[in-house]
């Protein structure tokens, strides 16, 4: 199986996501894209993983290190959308435009 | 060994109790006053115990050596106890040799070593506990003790009465690290805490401007010798790449240094000393420290304050007993102190000023002792601890009676106060070297020991320290009968002290009265006696030994009683001050004078009683003006150079600079802030444009 | 080209348009729901990849949990569900700038380094990665249930209403519709801000 394939899978979730969250103002939707550019590097970890578990007989650390990703990543959903809770009940809004009170 | 080896609870314990006062404060039982006391009694229990130790160690040593000795020449002993400075000669050589191997005097020197593996130098912090520590021990929690105990009443009702006890607490136990330690970095960490308490406790009623003004001339003055004490700590690192006591003194044994530097190192420490210990002519604090409250004054005359720098010389003997130079400016500093503190003490009012200058005057003793003989040194400092502090006490309770510390407004007091009089009686007979008080053993010891050294310095000693016996004992029958005697000029009624007051002043009379059978110079009390048991060294000790000339005795003996006959005699009605025994005293001082070939300096001393003459006024005079103006000129010149400094370097400098920094950095923000649009993406799409730029880079490279 | 490759860029095409569709969709719910094609078709690698463990892990937190939390975050923050304007003010340059540049970049590394490696998947079992799991990684697996906990606390806390502070969550109102408050201190400050601030202290003086 060539590598190439799920690394170049990985890059594409990756700036998929980059885009969303540059482009879209609903603060779900860009949760949604830092969601995916989270899948992407797991994908990355665990591809790599194989890759230098074949040729040294390393363990498995990257699979760890995968899941440890995907747990912070549920607990990163839950406070995000809490936030966005917050947000919304102070703003009534979810666009992230709105939060600007560090602007000058 | 178990008291020695935790010796070190000595210092902690009221250390530990300063802390809790202060934190807990009031909340205390007693308002903190009972923990300070059950404290500083729990030290004095353990010092107790290792004094025990040490001392029944170091004369076991001593019959050891004594054994081998009567192997060597039976019939010497019999004759060593009358006149041991005519077989000195003869004997020392053999004795010496008749040391056995193995035995020596007791020391325990245990520390944790703070440096580093590897560093060619070391930093050593821990205990050295040997006689002199022990019998410090004993001095000082016994005194800070009594004087906590006596503090309960005399400061009863202060609004900062827990804060007294606080300090009382952390000054004792400054002190007592300062005995403990065993390098002279820790040494002068003491030392300093103890500057610091000492500066507190005077200024403590510090509402009124002379009291402030007493503690932060103590302070200066005492830091003007600290500078001194500086130099000397650093010259002796520089000279033997250690701070340790024991290290350096092995170092000075070996040999192996030059010989001016080490004098050089000795005299700067002793000019800590002379601060620290109010020696001439850094002397002028002391009396003025009479500003703090009078239990202060007897802990740090007797106990915590002063004999630190006598202390300090103690401890490092055998190095300035390779120095003769160091010890000969030792000893002509302290034969001109004791003389002329002896001097000012006959003229003053002030009851504690009285004692303040006769402190500064048995100093001059210690001092000048430490020049000669080292056991006479530090046996005056012991039992002149214990009847100084009476003497102090007794006065805060005439104090505490009659509300003013003028003898004017005395007199009359015998009857009103009986156990004050009685203790301060003993106290008195005591400093004024009557036998068989404490006083008398001490302070012959001292003079004998000057007089077996012979020399310049030794004969300018024993004849100086004679008249000061004489001085002694004049001024303060001249207080007895100015307090106790005639008719009560005060107003209102004295009473006695409470009983929390007459205690400690009872528990100080026994020992200022006993305390000098500790070191009879006669045979029955040799082998056990305090020379034994603070010896540092027993080629040293059977070399001293305990030395007593019959004649100076006597004649030190009956010129104090010829004293007291004329202080009776001048002083027998109380005179106020506006009477005049002028006439009288001016007469029979001046035969008396012509004698020591100081007539002049005296007879003016006397009479400026009444009337202001030219030579004991110029002498104050002196002391007021002159060194109290080079004192304030350091200060007005240091003040000066601060301002300076402040005002160029500080205010223009560095604050110039800083300014420009912020408000370059305020230009800065404000141009840079417009960047801000508070658009999270457009901050998010810089950043990963930013890593792309990264990674082709990463790429490229 | 093997049976795994064709699997793998099937898998690859799928995921990919379905990431795509994720972030142009304009209806928020379709997006979320294109979201569990996008991770499942992680999940679908990981167990062309052989890490079957970490494929189901993937369904069960991503696919069930994440996204069901996701969409009950849209129904409580009654965002336009419905079709809503796409772009912020930046516009599109920037977002496919960025995001163009750095997939080229990546491709380029990617087909440089490892454009010809090919590897075989071991399959790594539950089993394995379990005993990897709690024997040489059990502190930070005790950890990281921590920082789950911590998480937890700190989404309640952040969500929670504060009593006085705010309107009540179930309470329907309309900023636009609350009677304006007057404000002495601030005369142009943002009309968000100025009415939730206002809000209680405005109630309270109209019961005095």
């Amino acid at each position: 199986m060539l590598i190439a394939y799920p690394l170049v899978f990985a890059a594409l979730l990756f700036c998929v996501g980059i885009y969303g969250v540059l482009s879209r103002r609903n603060a779900v939707v860009v949760l949604m894209s830092v969601e995916l550019m989270l899948a992407s590097v797991t994908v990355n970890l665990v591809t790599f993983n194989q890759l230098v578990a074949e040729r040294s007989d390393v363990l498995l650390t990257g699979q760890v290190f995968a899941l440890f990703v995907l747990a912070v990543g549920a607990a990163e959903v839950g406070v995000a959308l809490a936030i966005i809770l917050l947000l919304y009940r102070n703003r009534a809004s979810v666009n992230i435009d709105d939060a600007d009170l560090m602007k000058y | 060994m178990w008291f020695v080896r935790n010796a070190w609870l000595i210092p902690a314990l009221p250390a530990v109790a300063a802390g809790l006062i202060f934190a807990l404060g009031r909340r205390l039982p007693g308002r903190g006053a009972l923990l300070g006391i059950g404290v500083i009694g729990l030290s004095f229990v353990v010092a107790l115990g290792v004094a025990v130790q040490v001392f029944s160690a170091n004369v076991e040593a001593v019959a050891q050596v004594e054994e081998a000795h009567g192997e060597v020449s039976a019939a010497e002993g019999g004759e060593e106890q009358h006149a041991v400075e005519d077989d000195q000669a003869v004997t020392e050589s053999e004795e010496e040799a008749a040391i056995p191997e193995g035995v020596h005097s007791f020391l325990y020197d245990e520390g944790v070593d703070l440096t580093g593996t590897g560093a060619d130098w070391s930093f050593q912090a821990g205990i050295r506990i040997d006689g002199l520590a022990a019998m410090m021990f004993l001095l000082v929690t016994f005194v800070s003790l009594m004087v906590q105990i006596y503090s309960t009443g005399y400061m009863h009702g202060d609004p900062r009465y827990t804060y007294f006890f606080g300090l009382l607490s952390l000054f004792t136990a400054s002190m007592l690290l300062l005995v403990i330690a065993n390098n002279i970095m820790l040494m002068l960490v003491g030392w300093e805490l103890v500057g610091i308490c000492s500066f507190l406790l005077i200024g403590f009623w510090w509402e009124e401007k002379v009291n402030s003004s007493a503690s932060i001339k103590a302070f200066i003055t005492t830091k003007l010798g600290d500078v001194g004490l500086v130099v000397g700590v650093i010259t002796l690192w520089g000279m033997f790449r250690t701070f340790r006591i024991e290290a350096i003194l092995e170092a000075v044994e070996a040999g192996e240094f030059s010989q001016s530097l080490l004098t050089f190192a000795l005299i700067a420490l002793f000019v800590g000393a002379i601060g620290k210990s109010a020696q001439f002519p850094l002397h002028t604090w002391l009396p003025d420290a009479m500003a703090g409250p009078t239990p202060v004054s007897a802990l740090i005359h007797a106990a915590t304050m002063v004999t630190a720098g006598v202390f300090m010389i103690a401890r490092l003997y055998p190095a300035f007993e390779a120095s003769p130079t160091a010890l000969a400016v030792i000893a002509i500093i302290g034969a001109i102190t004791l003389v002329m503190a002896g001097l000012l003490a006959l003229v003053q009012d002030d009851v504690k000023r009285v004692l303040a200058y006769s402190t500064v005057s048995q100093l001059g003793y210690m001092v000048a002792a430490l020049a000669f003989s080292y056991t006479a040194g530090i046996f005056h400092l012991f039992t002149h601890g214990f009847f100084k502090a009476l003497l102090f006490l007794g006065s805060g309770s005439l104090i505490h009676a009659v509300h003013s510390n003028n003898m004017s407004d005395m007199g009359g007091l015998r009857k009103a106060m009986p156990t004050t009089f009685a203790t301060f009686v003993v106290g008195s007979a005591a400093l004024a070297a009557l036998p068989p008080l404490a006083g008398f053993w001490s302070k012959d010891e001292v003079l004998a020991g000057a007089l077996e050294s012979g020399g310049y310095t030794g004969n300018l000693v024993w004849i100086l320290g004679t008249l000061g016996g004489f001085l002694t004992a004049f001024y303060m029958t001249r207080v007895l009968w100015l307090v106790f005697g005639g008719e009560y000029r005060g107003h209102g009624e004295p009473h006695e002290s409470p009983r929390s007051m007459a205690w400690p002043l009872i528990a100080l009379a026994v020992p200022a009265f006993f305390i000098g059978f500790i070191n009879l110079p006669f045979g029955f009390a040799h082998p056990v006696g305090f020379a034994a048991w603070t010896a540092f060294d027993l080629a040293y000790f059977e070399e001293q030994g305990a030395v007593f000339v019959v004649w100076l005795a006597a004649l030190a003996t009956v010129l104090a009683l010829v004293a007291v006959a004329l202080g009776t005699l001048l002083y027998r009605k109380a005179p106020a001050p506006d009477d005049d025994p002028m006439l009288n005293m001016g007469w029979a001082t001046r035969v008396l004078d012509r004698k020591y070939y100081l007539d002049l300096l005296y007879s003016d001393a006397i009479v400026r009683t009444v009337i202001r003459t030219k030579l004991a006024n110029a002498s104050y005079w002196f002391n007021d003006h002159v060194l109290d103006r080079v004192v304030y000129l350091v200060g007005v010149g240091t003040a000066r150079l601060g301002r300076a400094t402040y005002e160029i370097g500080d205010q223009k400098g560095i604050d110039g600079g800083i300014n420009g920094l912020g408000l370059s950095a305020l230009w800065l923000g404000a141009k840079l802030r417009l960047a801000q649009s508070g658009n999270v993406q457009l901050y998010a799409g810089a950043m990963f444009a930013g890593i792309t730029v990264l990674a082709v880079a990463f790429a490229v490279s | 080209m093997s049976v795994a490759d064709a699997f793998m860029l099937v898998i690859a095409v799928l995921g990919g348009s379905a990431a795509l569709l994720v972030v142009t969709s304009r209806n928020v719910v379709h997006a979320a729901l294109y979201l569990v094609i996008a991770l499942l078709a992680v999940a679908g690698t990981f167990l062309l990849l052989g890490a079957e463990f970490l494929a189901w892990a993937q369904v069960l937190v991503y696919v069930g949990a994440v996204v069901v939390l996701i969409l009950f975050g849209l129904m409580l923050t009654r965002a336009p569900i419905g079709p809503m304007a796409q772009s912020n003010e930046l516009g599109k340059a920037l977002p496919v700038g960025v995001s163009g540049a750095l997939f080229l970049v990546l491709v380029v590394l990617i087909l440089r380094s490892f454009g010809n490696t090919t590897f075989t998947p071991r399959v790594v079992t539950a089993a394995n990665l379990g005993e990897l799991l709690y024997v040489d990684w059990a502190f930070p697996f005790m950890v990281l249930g921590f920082l789950l906990t911590v998480s937890l606390i700190g989404a309640v806390v952040i969500a929670r209403q504060d009593e006085g502070e705010g309107p009540e969550p179930g309470l329907d109102f309309d900023t636009e519709q609350l009677p304006e408050v007057p404000s002495e201190t601030d005369a142009t400050p943002s009309p968000h801000v100025q009415h939730t601030a206002e809000v209680p202290a405005g109630r309270e003086g109209g019961g005095a």
